[in-house]
């Protein structure tokens, strides 16, 4: 087996007394799309953050894309993409000068720009407009494709679909699954147990511990429930 | 640090820049505004002194001081009398700001002996208004014991001893305008400089965008590069207009290299825009960041010299002023323009501000952290 994209070892976060993460312990295999899911609160975004080197692990280990997180941060921003649940480009830029930035900081050349930009607004039927002027569905997709305009190894999309219309999550899911076929190994939150069961394998995390973990299908035989959406509501909230 | 990086960061650093149309107007012009403003009404110069008269001595030479006094237009006899005791009053009273004490045998004292006494009283409630309104009378006097001293050469053989001299030099007139203009030029444009590069970076943390830019490989010390070069080179515009203005609106002399006072303005700068980006990145909100730039800025500019003289402080002061950037840009700036200064004079100053921004930069970019602990 080829080393997992990602390689969580026991991996902790506390704040003061407040345990966000508790010893936590995953792989996740190259090209794989892997659902993340939890509660809100229950410790997602405090995991993606300590993965992406926005935040120090108290203990434990983490490897992303071969590299380690404490280690060797720097290597790892070069091999991942990021979508943060917070619309974090430019509005001020148009799109064009949005991917042009992004484009240069991760190095690719102008004509590498030129290509992927007129591909991009092609495919996502963009004008080059100010992105403050966006609907949020284009400025979701759009921020997903900037995000894979480096083609990362791994892509973190942090509730990438909060607030679209569920033609446009469907829209996006279809650019998720693009994205794993090219290679990219995609670790995705969210909130909708729909979009749970497109993803390979999935987690859920309950206090800051991962309770259950597997195929959408291995889960639900299981725990005996129809649906991932039954699952989560017995595991996430026990009685 | 990273060139190409830090090139692809400052196009979209200037790009926003220059898409906030209302921002780049408030930057360029407010100041301009504010330095006519304050050039204009921020002087030292005391129009007329209300003078109570005590002349005990009714001699053409206690007259002839009196009517100096009044026609150098400085000074106004609101008051005259021969009891001390209600000049007092009138001091008290505010119906007087000074009052001027000729004792009885002023003229034959100065005739005699040369030497002849003569009391000047204020009101230093208002110490500056006090200290301007002294040397004026000071000089008066002075002038007035000289032209004694030729006006009665047959009878004395030497000038009379009630001089006392005060020159300004470099300034001879006192034009204010001279010595505030310049003053008030580096406090606006380390008012500017600092409070926008204090709101940047944090501005970024509120939007997100921040984080975003903080996943990717781009170096720490080309991220505060790029933040620091667009204001600062706006702030160097804004500090070319603001000589314009001083030099033909003001007509402050520029004796001095202007060469001079822009690499001197380049160093200070990088200080000034410096404390603002550490600021930046060390507070999470924009109003802490403009909370702690005023806090700071209020120190620095009522220490810089530019009010009330360093040399007047406590010693405790006169060292914190040593670290006050502010202080030896005002110093520079003065010295060049109103003096020539050239570069030697002004070395000590510019070394003290080109090592302030090294230990400025590198606080910066270490306080800007990517991984938070």
């Amino acid at each position: 087996m080829t080393e997992p994209a990602i390689a969580v070892r026991d991996l902790t976060r506390r704040f003061g007394g407040f345990t966000a993460v508790d010893s936590i312990s995953f792989d996740v295999a190259p090209g794989e799309v892997f659902g993340f899911l939890g509660a809100n609160g229950a410790g997602k975004t405090t995991a993606i953050r300590m993965l992406i080197g926005l935040l120090a692990p108290t203990s434990g280990e983490a490897r992303v894309a071969g590299f380690d997180v404490v280690k060797q941060t720097e290597q790892i921003r070069h091999q991942i993409g990021y979508m943060s649940q917070r619309f974090s480009l430019y509005e001020d830029l148009t799109v064009l000068e949005n991917i042009a930035l992004y484009g240069g900081i991760y190095g690719l050349g102008a004509e590498q720009i030129a290509e992927r930009s007129s591909a991009m607004l092609q495919s996502l039927g963009l004008a080059d407009d100010l992105v403050g002027r966006l609907p949020l569905g284009r400025k979701q997709k759009l921020a997903f494709s900037v995000a894979l305009l480096h083609e990362p190894a791994v892509v973190f999309l942090d509730e990438p679909t909060g607030g679209v219309d569920p033609i446009t999550r469907r829209q996006f899911w279809e650019l998720i699954y693009a994205a794993a076929e090219g290679g990219t190994t995609v670790f995705v939150t969210t909130h909708y147990m729909d979009e749970a069961e497109y993803c390979d394998r999935i987690s859920i995390m309950v206090d800051g511990r991962i309770v259950t973990l597997g195929t959408p299908q291995e889960l639900k035989s299981k725990w005996d429930v129809p649906t991932i959406d039954a699952l989560f509501v017995k595991l996430a909230r026990p009685a | 640090m990273n060139l190409r990086i830090v090139r692809v960061l400052l196009r979209k650093e200037y790009l926003q820049l220059f898409r906030d149309k209302m921002m780049l107007r408030q930057m360029l012009m407010l100041p301009f505004i504010q330095l006519l403003l304050l050039s204009t009404a921020a002087t030292f110069e005391v129009k007329t002194a209300n003078l109570y008269l005590v002349d005990r001595d009714h001699s053409v030479a206690s007259r002839g001081l009196v009517d100096r006094l009044r026609a150098s237009g400085r000074f106004r006899v609101a008051d005259a009398s021969p009891s001390m005791k209600l000049a007092d009053d009138a001091l008290l009273r505010r119906s007087a700001g000074m009052i001027l004490g000729i004792p009885a045998g002023f003229e034959r004292d100065a005739v005699r002996t040369r030497s002849a006494s003569l009391q000047l009283v204020f009101n230093a409630e208002d110490g500056a208004l006090a200290g301007v309104t002294n040397s004026y009378a000071q000089q008066i006097i002075a002038a007035y014991a000289r032209e004694l001293g030729v006006t009665f050469k047959p009878m004395v053989m030497e000038t009379p001893h009630i001089e006392i001299r005060t020159r300004g030099w470099y300034n001879q007139e006192l034009d204010y305008k001279d010595y505030m203009v310049p003053g008030i030029l580096v406090q606006l444009l380390t008012l500017v400089g600092t409070l926008l590069t204090a709101m940047n970076i944090v501005r970024e943390k509120e939007l997100g965008t921040l984080e975003q830019l903080n996943v990717t490989p781009i170096p720490r010390s080309a991220f505060i590069a790029a933040k620091l070069i667009p204001l600062w080179t706006i702030a160097l515009a804004e500090l070319s207009l603001g000589l314009m203005v001083a030099r033909w609106v003001f007509g402050v002399p520029m004796r001095g290299s202007l060469v001079l006072v822009f690499f001197a303005a380049c160093i200070y700068l990088v200080v000034a825009l410096g404390i603002g980006l550490w600021i930046s990145t060390t507070v999470d909100t924009q109003q802490q960041a403009m909370f702690i730039s005023f806090f700071l800025i209020l120190i620095y500019l009522l220490m810089s010299g530019l009010f009330t003289p360093t040399r007047s402080m406590p010693e405790w002061a006169q060292w914190m002023a040593e670290l006050n950037p502010v202080k030896h840009f005002i110093w520079i700036m003065r010295a060049v323009l109103l003096k020539g200064a050239g570069l030697a004079d002004v070395a000590r100053p510019l070394a003290i501000l080109a090592a302030s921004g090294a230990v400025v930069l590198t606080l910066a970019v270490r306080q800007y952290v990517k991984t938070s602990a």
